[in-house]
């Protein structure tokens, strides 16, 4: 927020609506001005800018938990924490970063900040909804992070909560599901959100089909977010309940089945890593034709696979179940539809490449992360089929080749996507450019240190690491021990990244309205955009990759 | 977006008229006294069978009349036939692992 | 958008009546799929335990049951006929319908509550030592009745609380004709909330 006073520096106008053109960093009227002005905001650029301090501050968090499980397999043994220490390290660093980071993140961040910006609307439909959200979010990370000191202990579950483990253990479980429970409740907020405005704000002239396919992937997800997360409510729900009252549900001894909570578990959660990823391949969609200058190739069928991959995304769920004693026809049946999941992933990555075939292709930061993502997702989707496939899911469940393959997709996709977009849209959020320099040096590092730390898992995966273990045999220790070394690297990226875009917020040249040649709405207001986003509200926006204009006047070649 | 909906009277608005909504009622507490009295009179088969049938009639009429869902807009009854279909095909996918253990 | 700064600059504030009803329905989705998720429970012990589902459907009041979904579909009626009078510019009939439709949940809330006191003094309520005794199947009815109609009890509280307010406001007359969304929107809810009960009739009360 101190980046965000100083770019509206030296200008005390208090003018908004349709003519003005000053910044949404300026104080609003009704007089309110400094962190009050930013906690009663219903902007939504200073709502997602929120969002992204306070997620950011989070991630941070998790990567240091991640940094420190690292250091503790660095050499077998047990160096540094023992093994309940560890338990509760893994079950942190997935709570934060799955329920506090990747799931909410993109859509929250830049989805809040682009998707009005890219509709040529001048805020979100529900402006006061999508500040609620924002407090749910907090009150849910501030009931998270209170679950780690208060009462019996940080919980020690793993992520999942799995019953019946989940059931017995001592440490505060009822605290942590609850606050998953009130963080999905500020995760359907904004997708419902989203939803009604895509339907009812695009700019008049701009068909479903005419949309940026960022809304496209912002679309398929607020559909995920809205019929799936009500699932997993009423099982954490279920699972409180369990523990305090003792309902049985999921308690062998009472005739209940645990494995139904895990059904009931994953009928969210996997469609979730398609929150997770959807919003990601929209921003690489965009990124792609403004880098190369030439037009999006196949938008439809870019479009539709997101709406199939948030489709069948409902139907794969049973790929997480494959080894804990589902009858055999669920078992075939969901390896089956899993490798449907492929196909239109599989078009998403064939036009990607199209659209870089022939184009006039700029390597700037942006689209080395988008090329990035594209080669890391790759490899996260192809060792998912190995997953996916029951003969081999065998032999690698529970080992560090699926926490390899997760952290392929989830981060190399869905990270890697924010890191792009945060780059891409910067100077239109923020007003500046950020430091070209030390953007490639950070995208270097961040590169070279994510292979390096998670291409091991898979290897030693495949050789029988388990998962979720403080200690291993020697023979595992050089995988463990370049793996550590990654970590170092990955971390040195991610804070000269950090330290960067800070930096450059306050510090960085001032940017001009258009500085990639983008042909999409948010391009062509101002930079920082004014607080209704536009000062001539735009009609008919047309074909949203057609680059004629900008090519007449940048030239085809860079 | 800009005075796209600026009036809200332009946009059509249906009132449905209260006789058809007490016919309505009337009908949805006729169909429960058939779902009781077979349940009653027929237990088993016939009495859950009835209320298989009978039960998501009551619900059509609720949706269709009562929450105005026949006189809206058709994506209104799309979007609720979608989270309608992805929940059945939820509750049929676990029973592949329920019906074949 | 931001009121205020739309208003300051003398431009007209959106109304959004079809937004504002796409969001509803939206919520009303995921109130769906919420109950979805005890369904689902529901579906899959019965298929376990069909007979002790039976068993213990017998201990249920099919009477109060039916008795009780009479007052919820009447409780539907009051509030379409509310929604009605005030498109209409009648607010004090839609006043008189409004406050028949809380007296209705009212009544639904009594009736429960004679029910569920009946069966905590059989010992027949969440967390008694006696359901453990009790088959496997039994002992997971009645924890998934008194989960599913509990659930949905609570939907009755929200929603008489919500009609309290929106009361006040027509009486205000903060809601009236042609700026009736709220009503409106309360009546959706309402009709769900009844929705669910037409399902959980038939699986709990006459399943026996």
């Amino acid at each position: 927020m101190a980046a965000a006073s100083d770019a509206s520096a030296g200008t005390a106008t208090i003018h908004t609506g349709p003519g003005y053109t000053g910044s949404y960093f300026d104080p609003p009227l009704g007089g309110r001005t400094g962190l009050w002005s930013w906690l009663t905001t219903t902007d939504h650029k200073r709502i997602g800018l929120m969002y992204l301090y306070a997620m950011g501050t989070f991630f941070l968090v998790g990567v240091a938990l991640g940094i420190m499980m690292r250091l503790e397999l660095l050499n077998p043994g047990m160096q540094y924490v023992d093994h309940r220490t560890y338990n509760t390290f893994f079950t942190l660093h997935g709570v934060i970063m799955i329920f506090l980071f990747i799931v909410p993140g993109i859509p929250a961040i830049l989805g809040n900040i682009i998707l009005p910006l890219q509709l040529g609307a001048e805020d979100v439909s529900f402006p006061r909804l999508n500040l609620l959200s924002w407090y749910v979010y907090m009150a849910g990370a501030f009931m998270a992070v209170t679950s780690l000191f208060a009462g019996g202990g940080t919980p020690d579950t793993g992520w999942t909560f799995y019953a019946p483990y989940s059931l017995r253990t001592g440490t505060n479980v009822s605290l942590a599901v609850m606050a998953a429970f009130v963080l999905g409740f500020s995760s359907i907020l904004t997708g419902m959100n989203f939803i009604t405005t895509i339907h009812r704000l695009r700019a008049k002239g701009m068909g479903f089909f005419r949309m940026p396919l960022f809304c496209w992937g912002l679309y398929a997800t607020s559909w995920i977010q809205v019929i799936a997360t009500p699932v997993v409510g009423i099982t954490l729900v279920l699972l409180f309940m369990e523990r305090t009252v003792g309902i049985g549900f999921f308690d062998p001894a009472r005739g209940g089945d645990p494995i139904l909570y895990q059904h009931l578990f994953w009928i969210y959660s996997h469609p979730v890593v398609y929150v997770m990823i959807l919003p990601a391949m929209g921003i690489i969609s965009e990124i792609l034709p403004v880098f190369a200058r030439r037009t999006i190739f196949g938008y439809k069928a870019i479009a539709m696979s997101s709406m199939a991959i948030a489709g069948v995304g409902y139907l794969v769920w049973g790929h997480h179940m494959f080894t804990v004693g589902m009858s055999d026809t669920a078992r075939w049946v969901f390896s089956l539809l899993t490798f449907l999941v492929a196909i239109p992933t599989g078009i998403k990555i064939f036009n990607w490449v199209a659209t870089l075939y022939k184009g006039s292709i700029a390597a700037e930061v942006p689209l080395l992360y988008a090329a990035t993502f594209i080669f890391l997702f790759s490899i996260g989707g192809l060792t998912g089929l190995v997953n996916g496939a029951l003969s081999t899911n065998i032999h690698i469940h529970d080992t560090a080749f699926i926490v390899g393959h997760f952290h392929y997709t989830m981060f190399g996709g869905a990270g890697i996507g924010l890191f792009a977009g945060l780059h891409h849209w910067f100077p239109k959020i923020f007003g500046r450019m950020f430091n070209r320099k030390a953007a490639l040096a950070a995208w270097g590092l961040i590169f070279v240190g994510f292979n390096v730390l998670y291409f091991p898992m898979l290897v030693m995966g495949i050789m029988g690491m388990p998962r979720r273990y403080a200690d291993y045999l020697p023979e595992y220790h050089l995988p463990h021990m370049i793996s550590t070394f990654g970590s170092w690297i990955l971390a040195a990226g991610i804070v000269l990244m950090v330290v960067n875009l800070v930096r450059s917020a306050r510090h960085g040249e001032r940017a001009p309205d258009n500085p990639w040649g983008g042909t999409t709405l948010e391009w062509q207001t101002t930079s920082p955009p004014p607080q209704l986003n536009f000062a001539k509200v735009p009609e008919n926006p047309g074909d949203p990759y057609d680059f004629t204009r900008i090519i007449a006047e940048r030239g085809q070649g860079r | 977006m800009h005075d796209a909906h600026a009036t809200a009277h332009a946009e059509h608005e249906h009132i449905v008229p209260d006789g058809l909504q007490v016919l309505i009622w009337i009908s949805l507490m006729l169909l429960t006294l058939i779902t009781a009295g077979a349940s009653i009179l027929f237990p088993g088969r016939v009495g859950i069978g009835v209320a298989m049938v009978v039960t998501p009639l009551k619900a059509a009429l609720i949706l269709m009349f009562f929450m105005h869902l026949k006189y809206e807009k058709p994506v209104f009854r799309w979007m609720f036939l979608t989270a309608m279909a992805i929940l059945a095909v939820v509750m049929g996918l676990t029973f592949f692992d329920y019906s074949h253990r | 958008m931001n009121t205020q700064a739309a208003t300051a600059t003398g431009h007209v504030v959106h109304r959004d009546p079809v937004g504002a009803k796409t969001g509803m329905w939206l919520f009303l989705f995921t109130e769906v799929l919420l109950f979805g998720g005890l369904f689902v429970v529901y579906a899959v012990y019965r298929q376990m335990h069909t007979a002790d589902f039976h068993e213990a459907a017998y201990e249920l009041n099919r009477y109060m049951g039916v008795a009780n979904t009479f007052v919820l579909l009447t409780s539907s009626l009051t509030m379409v006929l509310a929604v009605g009078a005030l498109q209409r510019g009648q607010a004090g009939r839609s006043l008189r319908w409004l406050g028949a439709t809380f007296a209705l949940a009212a009544v639904f809330l009594v009736v429960k509550y004679f029910e569920w006191s009946a069966k905590y003094s059989h010992h027949i309520f969440p967390g008694q030592e006696y359901l453990k005794e009790l088959p496997h199947g039994q002992d997971l009815f009645y924890n998934l009745y008194f989960m599913m109609t509990g659930l949905h009890g609570i939907h009755v509280v929200i929603g008489m609380i919500v009609m309290a307010v929106v009361f006040a406001k027509i009486r205000s007359g903060a809601v009236r004709a042609g700026r009736h969304g709220m009503l409106e929107y309360t009546g959706l809810y309402w009709h769900l909330v009844d929705l669910v009960w037409v399902f959980l009739l038939p699986l709990f009360y006459l399943t026996a």
